[in-house]
């Protein structure tokens, strides 16, 4: 079997922007459900906070190509 | 790395798929430029995207047909939703054309991805993120200087409101590295990667699938059916992440946009 170590190392990095995009929506589901006109504004704002984690995720691959 | 080059090759055993499997040979040359399927397809979201709205927007009339109540709602989605809502309502209206521009164009050239017989997502060459990426660079940074002149903008960029004292040697170079030098890379970035990543899943499942179907002992064979199956599965989950990064790249261009016309703290 061959490959790359760097996709595993990717693949561990991958945890820590998976975790916090599921606090993320976790936290704007919570908010949707106790006021759930609120969702127009809660909307922007968790998929700001989505991309934000993302991109530790999207270095991370950069990386684990490029290294 | 051993991830680039052919495919499945059944001397070799299984080759999975990797960078190599984006670079296309050209589709044809003019005068020695070569024009290759993502230049192409770059050409045909434009086409698509002029088109649809040209076409909604020939006839207009107080009572909408079909195709311009399409094209009115479409428009008007990007328009309150991105633009009015981020930018706010005093100064969006010059920068609609642009947002609306900017995301369906993106949203077509994603959903290459995903439709048959062209499967292949634009973005998902870096090249073609990082111009469009520079594009907004440039956009927002000089209506920034533009409202502001240039300290006033690097003033308001690089420093926090209610920040003071000492720890601004530390914040002003961060700020800085963060807003002005590496958002244009991480805008490019999450576009690409999410391409990339998505266009490899698929061709791994279905390469896969393949090779356990082809070249796999007898039990192994329905794994490859399976392989295909999820390969389904996943390029609807792709129309979706497809949409949300076109939804992304234009929500943080109308926030870098509006934060560089923002008033002084």
């Amino acid at each position: 079997m061959t490959g790359s170590l760097n996709m595993i190392g990717y693949g561990l990095a991958a945890v820590g922007p998976g975790v916090g995009i599921g606090l993320i929506f976790a936290a704007y589901i919570n908010g949707v459900a106790r006021q759930p006109e609120a969702q127009s504004r809660l909307q922007s704002i968790a998929i700001l906070g989505f991309a934000l984690a993302e991109a530790l995720a999207i270095i991370g691959i950069a990386l684990a190509f490029v290294l | 790395m051993i991830l680039a080059g052919s495919l499945v090759s059944a001397e070799e055993g299984f080759v999975a798929p990797g960078p190599g499997s984006f670079d296309l040979p050209p589709v044809f040359s003019v005068g020695g430029v070569d024009v290759t399927k993502p230049m192409l397809l770059l050409v045909l979201a434009a086409i698509v995207v002029f088109g649809f709205f040209f076409a909604a927007a020939r006839q207009r009339s107080m009572v909408p047909g079909k195709l311009q109540f399409a094209g009115e709602s479409l428009y008007a989605s990007v328009r309150n939703g991105l633009g009015r809502d981020i930018i706010g309502s005093r100064d969006f209206m010059p920068f609609v054309p642009y947002l609306v521009t900017l995301f369906f164009f993106i949203l077509v050239s994603n959903w290459f991805g995903s439709v048959p017989f062209i499967q292949f997502p634009t973005f998902s060459r870096a090249s073609m993120a990082y111009a469009l990426a520079g594009l907004s660079w440039v956009i927002y940074n000089a209506i920034g200087i533009k409202r502001h002149g240039l300290g006033g903008y690097l003033r308001l960029q690089t420093i926090p409101g209610g920040v003071g004292g000492p720890i601004l040697a530390l914040i002003i170079p961060l700020e800085f590295f963060s807003n002005i030098l590496v958002r244009p890379i991480t805008l490019a970035l999450r576009l690409f990667a999410n391409m990339f990543a998505g266009h490899i899943l698929a061709l791994l499942f279905a390469t896969g699938g393949e090779y356990l179907l082809i070249h796999g002992a007898l039990l192994i064979k329905p794994v490859g059916i399976l392989a295909w199956v999820l390969a389904i599965a996943i390029a609807f989950l792709e129309l979706l992440v497809q949409f949300l990064q076109a939804y992304v790249f234009t929500l943080l261009n109308a926030m870098y946009i509006s934060g560089a016309l923002a008033d002084e703290h």
